[in-house]
């Protein structure tokens, strides 16, 4: 009992001054871990991740969105793209790139015409010479050569930047596949062009056509075309689904689709998809279960593993996620602080990592609508249990003033988010029920006049139309 | 004898049984040419016969008496006759109508209506109001019939400003309609004097009527009714739609055309949807001279002060206690004390519940008390039903009827095969 009554204490402590670190933080359990992440962006580090073109485009982007006054970090991507894109063959980039830089790398990062014509010529070359193989393959009408002409029509497109034609090239090869190998790689292609194209709409159906091929699929495809899938969703907005999508991707994925994503990018977009838009019981079957377990509390894990005997199916789910989490230690944070009710440092946690989720190539578009998400489920879950709420503790819980506070709840009780209300005077909120017997007794009235009025009118103009029709018929008669 | 004389004689005699008068009745439209050629001698006659035994002969008189033009001076003497008339005379008797005409005109029709050109020239309306009330009371053959005295009525109701009278009369249900410029006319006016009245949802029910009423060809009085449908629903409402506006029961030509005649009125409900208060005004004070030549800047008027209304009740969604500066900050409004104003009307017209503590200069928002338990609200739940169950009743007794009818059994039987007894599919219709 005693012992109950000690670990209670600090407890209480925290649901009255959620965030805020209280005097004597020797019992704390749940210290805030200042795993905060998010200092300066590494680009190395970040580019290592990822190989082929998508890592040349993701620099640009970074180049191209970090601000006007970290030119260091747009000299260094633009180097790095530089460096990236002589390995290859795409001269087009190679223009864009030089320009952008504009001499300040110094002579080593100027335009190379050179090797721009030595690349172009061989390109001629190659393209002729593929040429004429094709049309002997299609002359002798085998099959498999002129899939595998079409294939490396498509591969010499994408090499030097002609995404259009490379993804014509791949679609062709269809009528050509035989066993649901070929059907799979012309699949892959075509949804990586699509990727880097940003036609989303074509993953989406290649994915799923490539879902539906009659073998099973080997454990890396199938998680790279969850990826695929959960991108489509995200970029279309589907926020729900992209999560599923991404928490369902298995861990062998590992490095093998660095030419689209990292393994990093499964965890945080999932994470933060799962975070703005499951509920608190899929949230925690999907990520948090295992996590849990980890921690130190006995009793909390012992009902844990109850109802991980209930949830198993997501529970196997769950380790492959969790291996996805421990990459990015910082968003595994975010989720449990924002399970546990910890909003404040939950919110500063986001806040950090803005910065550099806005260099993300794909989530950039994103990241407002689901911050603003996140957010507003931590404000309605932080309301949900209580009958009556102080705005100046809540305020100091989620960091900000009572006034902001204050219009942001307003906002969300007028879009019926929460039920409550606000006294302003004494700056409370108020948990508000609706009363269902007066609604009923006001539906049932207005029911009932609507009826009344609507069959009074459609009697009336049931006569006048009778009238109308006697008069025609009687002067017919005339 | 003179003639006249001899119609006054016959009138006088004829005036006691139901069959005397069908014969006096014949009598008198012969004889109606000759009257009206007499005219000017008429009036001594008047004096002769006695209003409510011999009905149908003074109103044949008073037919052709007042039948020409008719100056200043007279009319100040006929009205009081007509008034006397109409107050005294038998019901049955005015209502037997003349055979040739098409349209059903009752005599007694046409003397009103020139009664209600007479007291408009005389520039009292209000004298006619009275009149026209009994004489369309006499002339209903039921309370759910409709004349073209209603609609007279109404239109003296409005110019005399005298709505109670006005509303007496559309607290009835109307059904069976004579002409359908009548009700046209009648639920326009009615609309008018509801809403000066304030009862909005009833005028909304009648413009609805106009608006949605079969129409072959456009009318003026649909035009106008559907602007004031327009206002009304923003006040009432606090909503209009030009997508939702008219329902599919509507004639085809007011879905088409009825729009374009009433741009102004859609662009303000598209300006109220906005929310903006400043913005609705700018557009008000643009466009102050098309409502005034429509006669409906009064009702603008409203349209814009409703604006606040809703506003301020929405607060009463969100807020439990408000300080009087917060609303004027969020409705809009100038000071704290316009805002104690408004709540203040708004307290008193019953559209929201809420005490003003005035040393705080906050309001408290409180909830509906009403409860639903009281004997009233059980009466009126009730009496609610009984009407419901009297129209679905009747509702059934008129689909009975047309399926009874012979020209509906004539235009659906052409469409079917015959068919044998216990075939209960009917088949589709072959066309060779």
């Amino acid at each position: 009992m005693d012992a109950d009554d000690e670990s209670s204490n600090p407890m209480i402590d925290e649901i009255y001054a959620n965030g805020g670190s209280p005097e004597g933080g020797g019992g704390e359990k749940r210290s805030r871990r200042l795993i905060i992440s998010g200092d300066q962006f590494d680009i190395e580090a970040y580019a290592s991740l990822y190989s082929g073109r998508t890592k040349i485009a993701r620099l640009l982007f970074i180049a191209d969105h970090c601000g006007g006054d970290n030119s260091a970090m747009q000299l260094e991507a633009l180097r790095m793209a530089f460096d990236e894109i002589k390995k290859g063959e795409n001269t087009q980039l190679f223009r864009e790139v030089v320009n952008k830089i504009g001499g300040r790398l110094g002579p080593d990062y100027t335009m190379d015409v050179a090797w721009c014509e030595t690349v172009d010529r061989r390109a001629e070359q190659k393209k002729e010479k593929l040429d004429n193989e094709l049309n002997a393959y299609r002359t002798n009408l085998i099959k498999e050569s002129i899939r595998m002409g079409y294939n490396d029509f498509g591969d010499f497109y994408y090499a030097h930047g002609q995404l259009g034609e490379a993804f014509k090239s791949y679609v062709r090869t269809r009528d050509y596949c035989t066993t649901s190998k070929h059907i799979i790689h012309m699949c892959m292609s075509a949804i990586l062009v699509s990727i880097e194209m940003g036609q989303f709409t074509h993953v989406a159906s290649y994915v799923s056509k490539a879902e539906q091929t009659h073998e099973a699929l080997d454990q890396i495809t199938a998680a790279k075309l969850r990826c695929a899938a959960g991108l489509a969703n995200l970029v279309s907005k589907k926020y729900k689904l992209a999560a599923r999508k991404f928490l369902e991707t298995a861990p062998e994925l590992g490095s093998h689709y660095n030419e689209v994503i990292a393994p990093q990018d499964v965890a945080t977009y999932g994470g933060l998809c799962a975070l703005a838009t499951f509920d608190r019981t899929e949230l925690k079957a999907s990520t948090l279960t295992m996590i849990m377990l980890l921690n130190d509390d006995c009793e909390i894990s012992i009902v844990f593993l109850i109802l991980i005997l209930y949830l198993q199916a997501k529970v196997i789910d769950n380790i492959n996620f969790r291996n996805f989490l421990e990459l990015v230690p910082e968003v595994r944070e975010l989720i449990n602080d924002f399970y546990s009710s910890h909003y404040a440092s939950c919110l500063e946690y986001l806040a950090n990592l803005k910065a550099n989720l806005l260099l993300d190539i794909h989530l950039h578009d994103h990241v407002e609508t689901l911050y603003d998400q996140i957010r507003h489920k931590a404000l309605i879950q932080y309301t949900l249990p209580f009958v009556s709420v102080d705005l100046q503790m809540m305020a100091s819980a989620f960091k900000t003033t009572i006034t902001g506070l204050e219009k942001e709840l307003v906002a969300l009780i007028t879009d019926n988010q929460i039920q409550a209300r606000v006294d302003s005077h004494n700056k409370i909120l108020y948990a508000r029920h609706a009363d269902q017997r007066n609604a009923t007794f006001q539906r049932v009235l207005e029911t009932g006049r609507v009826f009344d009025r609507d069959v009074r009118s459609m009697l009336l103009r049931t006569n006048l139309i009778k009238y109308d029709y006697n008069a025609r018929s009687l002067s017919r008669k005339l | 004898m003179d003639p006249l004389e001899a119609l006054v004689a016959q009138i006088q005699g004829l005036s006691s049984t139901p069959g005397d008068i069908a014969r006096l009745h014949i009598i008198l439209k012969q004889a109606d040419d000759s009257l009206r050629a007499e005219s000017t001698r008429l009036s001594p006659v008047l004096g002769q016969l006695a209003p409510s035994e011999h009905s149908l002969g003074f109103l044949y008189v008073l037919d052709a008496f007042t039948s020409g033009q008719i100056s200043k001076q007279q009319a100040e003497t006929s009205v009081p006759i007509i008034t006397g008339f109409i107050n005294a005379c038998n019901a049955e008797q005015i209502r037997l109508a003349p055979e040739k005409c098409i349209n059903l005109c009752y005599p007694i029709v046409l003397v009103c209506k020139r009664l209600k050109d007479q007291v408009m020239m005389l520039e009292a309306p209000i004298r006619g109001a009275g009149p026209l009330l009994t004489a369309a009371r006499k002339l209903q053959l039921s309370t759910e019939h409709l004349t073209p005295l209603h609609s007279d009525f109404l239109m003296l109701c409005v110019l005399a400003k005298c709505y109670k009278t006005g509303l007496s009369i559309l607290e009835d249900d109307i059904f069976e309609v004579d002409q359908p410029r009548d009700l046209f006319l009648y639920c326009y006016y009615g609309g008018m004097i509801c809403i000066g009245l304030k009862r909005f949802q009833k005028a909304l029910d009648l413009l609805h009527n106009v608006v949605t009423a079969p129409m072959s060809t456009l009318n003026a009085i649909a035009v106008e009714a559907y602007k004031k449908y327009i206002l009304v629903s923003l006040i009432h409402h606090g909503q209009w739609q030009l997508s939702t506006s008219l329902p599919k029961y509507a004639s085809s030509v007011a879905q088409r055309s009825l729009k374009n005649f009433c741009q102004p009125y859609i662009e303000l409900a598209s300006s109220y949807g906005t929310e903006k208060i400043a913005e609705l005004e700018a557009y008000v004070q643009t466009n102050t001279e098309k409502f005034e030549n429509d006669n409906n800047l009064g009702l603008v008027k409203q349209v814009v002060l409703s604006m606040y209304k809703r506003n301020i009740q929405r607060l009463t969604q969100t807020y439990l206690t408000l300080s009087l500066q917060d609303i004027a900050n969020t409705v809009q409004l100038n000071s704290p004390k316009e805002a104690e104003m408004h709540v203040l009307q708004m307290i008193q017209d019953g559209e929201i519940y809420a005490t003003i503590n005035q040393r705080d200069g906050m309001v408290r928002f409180l909830e509906d008390p009403e409860q639903y338990k009281t004997c009233e609200m059980i009466e009126n739940i009730d009496s609610s039903i009984q009407r419901i169950m009297a129209l679905s009743r009747k509702l059934s007794a008129m689909d009975e009827q047309i399926s009874c009818d012979q020209l509906y059994l004539s235009k659906v039987g052409r469409e079917r095969q015959r068919y044998d007894f216990d075939d209960f599919d009917v088949p589709t219709k072959f066309n060779i």
